[in-house]
């Protein structure tokens, strides 16, 4: 299939005209800290500081339609949580990863929905099942579970079965 | 765009807006699709605020996937969206396929391709049906539940299960499709372009319904798209965006078809694309009919794909590999992927992460219904209480997979 770049060094290198690539180095390249090119699938790994910023850079640079944002739980490894924010470009017919870290204690990052509303259930959905808390959300209250839940469903350390 | 506190926690309105009341439409409402319960504020007969309590129907599927063989996680795609599963099927089979780099055959292409159109009919037809119930067009349920009947008989043929067929399979499809499918799509198609003359005859000119949807429920193109809005309600919005055309999957590309597209935003321009784009994928069908490849419905790839029933009963490798693969499952390199396909009620995404096992680290599914649902709100407000009912039936929601 196509090829795979693993590095910040050797996307740089190969993708250096991509619209999100060059957005992002034009805007802050420290901000990017990892890249991906992988079953023809860009991803950019973003300081977790600084994602709000990152995501009003590249939907500046073309890429108009949020699609998705949900995490994984690398649970034990550290950091635990890894959020991917799918982001699509109508105009250009690409998609970009937008990857995101954040430890196990006390995990929080900025809200995106200020620059997309579309952002608003998915970051309930993701604070409701893995506890991942989103500054400046207007409404992050639990959306699939109960309000008085204990828990996060999705976590790793939370048994399938549920607890009993 | 539920921004503020939420209603039921706000106090009793005060001073100006002591008139306003809060009224609960479901979680058991004949026109609320499901279990979706809506809480409205309203202002005598017009709605001021509008919030879409979800999760009755959550059971966990993204965990269950999390303890199932990759293979096993199949038939719990049908249950997402169970009025479209073939869609939900495909998109999980391409995503497990594109992280295994498992190259298909044409044949299983092409079927899938005809199989995802048959789905959208059938979608469609539900749609139209329950739709036009809830404006009160009672006689056009059972003429779509007609068609969608010999649909699901086709269905059955297929894969001996109606609604939930779980007929795709990472590397293929389950098995040949019986001697006499070919003949019998065939016989549908024929008829069935007549048919969407007769639902248009009983509704287009219906000043009644026109008048319920003209103008009713308004999205423009720039909210559409910032509230993740998707596929035909974003296209009823004037946005030219379908994935079929724009990033083809599973072969679209060697198809010819029209992407309908209509500026208005109302409830009627929904209602008249999602008519279009019946007429289309029939003719999508027809190609598929005309062009289908001969060859293989598998991959080749022994170590993935179960083998045939008579090979496992005579060949010892196949009878190990089978064994293999039933009892171990089959591992998948390392890596994530985001596969994206045009389901009958817009974007759908699937995302896989695989750790190397042979069970899916994690599953996400992106469904059109529940971004949609986020844009509610905005159709509704200023408007009466009954044209709640009209927006949710155009939006076409399934709250299976709003709630997964």
């Amino acid at each position: 299939m196509s090829e795979t770049l693993i590095g910040k060094a050797a996307v740089l290198q190969a993708r250096a005209e991509h619209a999100a690539v060059k957005a992002l180095l034009a805007w802050r390249p420290e901000a990017l800290t990892d890249a991906k090119f992988d079953r023809g699938e860009l991803t950019l790994t973003i300081a977790a500081e600084e994602i709000r910023a990152a995501a009003a850079t590249v939907q500046a640079a073309g890429y108009n339609f949020f699609e998705d944002v949900t995490a994984v739980d690398w649970f034990p490894s550290t950091p635990r949580f890894q959020l991917s924010y799918h982001i699509l470009s109508h105009h250009l017919k690409e998609r970009i990863r937008l990857r995101v870290m954040v430890g196990g204690e006390a995990p929080a990052v900025e809200s995106i929905t200020s620059l997309w509303p579309a952002a608003n259930f998915y970051e309930r959905e993701v604070f409701d099942l893995f506890g991942i808390r989103f500054e400046g959300h207007p409404n992050l209250r639990r959306i699939m579970m109960p309000d008085d839940w204990q828990g996060h469903p999705l976590r790793k350390d939370y048994p399938v079965e549920g607890y009993r | 765009m539920n921004s503020g506190t939420p209603i039921l926690e706000v106090p009793v309105a005060t001073g100006a807006h002591d008139q306003h009341m809060v009224l609960n439409m479901g979680p058991q409402h004949p026109s609320m699709h499901g279990v979706l319960r809506l809480v409205v504020e309203i202002d005598g007969e017009i709605v001021v605020r509008l919030y879409p309590e979800i999760g009755y129907l959550h059971t966990g599927i993204e965990k269950t996937c999390e303890a199932k063989f990759y293979q096993q996680v199949v038939p719990l795609t049908d249950r997402i969206d169970y009025l479209s599963p073939m869609a939900n099927n495909l998109c999980y089979c391409l995503a497990v396929e594109r992280l295994l780099g498992l190259e298909i055959p044409a044949r299983a292409e092409w079927l899938r391709v005809l199989l995802s159109e048959l789905t959208r009919l059938n979608s469609h037809l539900i749609w139209l049906g329950t739709h036009a119930m809830d404006i009160g067009a009672l006689t056009v349920f059972l003429y779509t539940f007609r068609e969608r009947e010999e649909i699901l008989r086709i269905f059955e043929g297929l894969a001996g299960q109606r609604m939930m067929t779980s007929y795709f399979r990472v590397g293929g499809l389950s098995m040949e499709p019986p001697l006499d499918f070919f003949d019998r799509v065939w016989g549908f198609i024929r008829v069935f372009p007549e048919k969407i003359d007769e639902y248009a005859n009983l509704l287009t000119g219906n000043p009644i319904f026109r008048n319920r949807l003209q103008g009713v429920g308004i999205l423009s193109a720039s909210e559409a798209v910032a509230l993740g809005v998707t596929g035909p309600n974003l296209r009823g919005s004037g946005v030219d965006f379908d994935l079929r055309r724009d990033m083809p999957y599973s072969g679209y590309e060697q198809f010819k078809f029209k992407v309908p597209v209509a500026v208005e935003g109302d409830c009627w321009a929904r209602y008249l694309i999602r008519l279009q784009e019946m007429r289309e994928s029939v003719g999508i069908i027809q190609q598929a009919l005309e062009g289908m490849p001969d060859g293989a419905i598998k991959a080749d790839a022994p170590k993935i794909v179960l083998p045939d029933r008579e090979k496992m009963k005579t060949q010892m490798e196949a009878l190990i590999h089978h064994f293999k693969i039933v009892t171990e499952g089959f591992a998948v390199p390392a890596g994530e992927v985001y596969q994206g396909i045009e389901s009958p009620r817009g974007q759908m995404g699937y995302y896989v992460v695989s750790d190397g096992t042979a069970k899916p680290y994690r599953v996400h599914f992106r469904n059109p219904s529940f971004a949609t649902l986020q844009a509610l709100e905005t159709m509704c407000k200023g408007r009466m209480l009954a044209d709640v009912v009209a927006v949710v039936g155009s939006i076409d929601i399934v709250l299976g997979e709003i709630d997964r």
